[in-house]
């Protein structure tokens, strides 16, 4: 049961985007279409749940004082790594992504994963909540990517799902939708629906 | 009116708590108010209230947007006719009608939509029916050129709606022109269909009146659209069928823009009324021209080889493109602006500053009116809090030196 809810808890009430706010930079940067964010989504569920229970090994022989040193290093570490495997098997994706690969470092949900809960649990749990944390993080990535990607460029992972005849009609794509302050907006309506289905989350 | 009167007063106790309309209070209520002053005053404390409510004072908006609207609709007609070579056999009433007939779907849509989530919005809330999109429904229409298609209107009415005033707390409460926003919408998200050549001219019929072809030699450039492309060290700005312009054509306004916004004239006409009737700020009028000017008149000192809108002089920066409109009907939007005496001044000049420093350096944005007016409304907070901190300052000092 607990671990069902570590699992679980971050897919919607312990949000890391739409509750705590946390990962905000890159859910703005990679989701103007469907395809970089669900690579996106991946690659961080993939280095949240490894750090995470690489930490959780080691917490014990971490020196207090040290330790976002060595928690850097691991991350830095297996975002090397996902950067790597990207550029061998997804090349286009990965010059999609640049530089928000390499900032998956700076995420503020992997440091901060690292510090509330693996230095203080066994590395299963750790692994549960980090691979929650990641979906968690991954969803909202891909519901964004969803919206913008459909009403920027009528396209869902690069095929055309808006018919050609809407366009002789006059429909056009809606250009905001490509530029950042637009996924703000989708976050933003994110919040707001999810905040109304869970009116404990409402602020006072 | 006593008629009116009495009909209100008959049919009211159907929209009150329990009457067969209860729920739909708010619109009666919106409705009633619109038409009557209400007869509720304040019962507690000490208020002073000005005979004019918001309702009222929206109205005086409208009317001195009028001028402008009227020119607008019958200058959409003048292009449109000069466009197709028959302005000379077309009367006066035909191209005013066929202008009237272009605009009348874009303000209809823009109310139908603004005032639609506004009705719904009150409703669901229970609150009264806010006035603020009065005005903004009828700048909306103005602002945007001709061809602009009325689904993407309905789409940036929405949009600016909802999330420029209504998650803000509605009318008063909203930080950005609702109407620019609107704009600003459609510029980002459908530029075809907002700037450039094609857009700002009506080639095309208006509920079959009007067909014909367009002459040749016709180009549906905008002045400041012809500035932006222009290349060398001459600039002649010409009419849509190719035509040299003078500064008294600007001021006129019988050139090809956004449907109220080309001429200056109107658009003063309406400013008088504003300033007569004391709805609008002279000091945010003024020092909008002054910041234009002064930098207008800074700016044809650069190489004009670079930024061709060094080619024009003050007088035309100022009656070009929308920055009277600006000046007059969305930089005094009292709700955006700066509230404070100096402040409006301060407010004022960095929009036209603004306005000009975009026109001239950035080429990519013909226009910068509406962008300078959308980045001063984000800065009038804190021109406000450091004008009533330094007179805080002052009188502190003043405190302590007779102490």
């Amino acid at each position: 049961m607990k671990n069902k809810e570590i699992l679980l808890g971050p897919l919607s009430k312990n949000n890391p985007v739409i509750v705590q706010v946390l990962g905000i930079c890159s859910a703005l940067a990679v989701t103007s279409k469907l395809e970089p964010s669900f690579v996106m989504a991946i690659s961080v569920i993939a280095v949240v749940a490894l750090a995470n229970v690489i930490i959780s090994l080691l917490r014990n022989t971490i020196p207090n004082s040290i330790r976002i040193i060595v928690q850097l290093v691991v991350v830095a570490a297996l975002v090397i790594i996902v950067d790597q495997v990207l550029k061998a098997f997804a090349y286009d994706v990965s010059k999609q992504l640049s530089v928000f690969v390499g900032l998956i470092i700076t995420n503020c949900i992997v440091m901060g994963r690292l510090e509330a809960f693996a230095l203080s649990h066994g590395p299963w749990e750790s692994f549960l909540d980090g691979v929650g944390n990641g979906v968690g993080y991954g969803l909202i990535l891909i519901i964004v990517g969803f919206f913008r990607e459909l009403l920027g460029s009528g396209t869902l992972f690069g095929f055309q799902v808006i018919p050609q005849i809407f366009y002789d009609w006059g429909y056009q794509n809606n250009g905001l939708m490509i530029l950042p302050p637009m996924a703000l907006i989708v976050v933003a309506c994110i919040i707001w629906v999810h905040r109304s289905y869970n009116k404990d989350l409402q602020e006072k | 009116m006593k008629a009116l009167r009495r009909f209100l007063d008959k049919i009211k106790p159907n929209f009150e708590p329990g009457g067969k309309f209860a729920p739909l209070q708010s619109v009666f209520e919106g409705f009633e108010s619109f038409l009557f002053v209400p007869a509720t005053t304040s019962k507690s404390g000490v208020h002073i209230h000005d005979s004019i409510d918001s309702k009222r004072t929206m109205t005086v908006v409208i009317i001195a947007l009028l001028p402008a609207l009227l020119f607008g609709m019958y200058n959409v007609g003048y292009q449109h006719y000069l466009a197709i070579g028959e302005l000379a056999t077309t009367s006066f009433w035909t191209i005013f009608l066929y202008g009237f007939l272009a605009v009348l779907p874009k303000i209809l849509v823009s109310y139908i939509v603004g005032l639609g989530i506004e009705f719904i919005g009150a409703q669901l809330r229970h609150h009264e029916i806010q006035e603020g999109f009065l005005v903004s429904g009828m700048l909306i229409p103005m602002i945007v050129p001709i061809d602009t298609p009325l689904w993407m209107i309905a789409i940036a009415t929405a949009f600016a709606v909802i999330f420029a005033k209504e998650v803000f707390g509605g009318t008063g409460m909203n930080i950005f022109n609702v109407a620019l926003v609107t704009r600003a919408f459609l510029f980002f998200a459908y530029p075809s269909k907002m700037s450039g050549d094609n857009v700002f001219v009506r080639t095309g019929d208006t509920f079959g009146l009007g067909a014909g072809n367009v002459v040749d030699g016709f180009s549906g450039a905008t002045p400041l659209g012809q500035v932006a492309t222009n290349v060398g060290d001459e600039l002649v700005l010409r009419n849509i069928v190719g035509e040299p312009l003078s500064t008294l054509d600007y001021f006129i306004g019988l050139i090809p823009g956004s449907i109220g916004e080309t001429s200056t004239l109107a658009i003063l006409i309406g400013a008088v009324i504003l300033l007569v009737t004391g709805i609008a700020s002279w000091r945010i009028i003024f020092s909008v021209f002054a910041g234009g000017l002064l930098t207008a008149w800074v700016c044809t000192l650069v190489d004009p080889s670079v930024y061709a809108a060094a080619l024009l002089s003050p007088i035309d920066q100022v009656c070009l493109g929308g920055f009277a409109f600006a000046a007059v009907f969305m930089a005094t939007d009292p709700v955006t602006a700066a509230r404070t005496k100096t402040g409006k001044y301060i407010y004022g000049f960095l929009v036209g500053a603004m306005a000009i420093i975009i026109r001239v350096f950035n080429t990519g944005y013909p226009e910068g009116a509406m962008l300078a007016v959308l980045f001063m409304n984000a800065f009038a907070p804190l021109i406000d809090h450091y004008v009533v901190e330094a007179n805080i300052k002052r009188r502190m000092k003043r405190v302590n030196n007779t102490k």
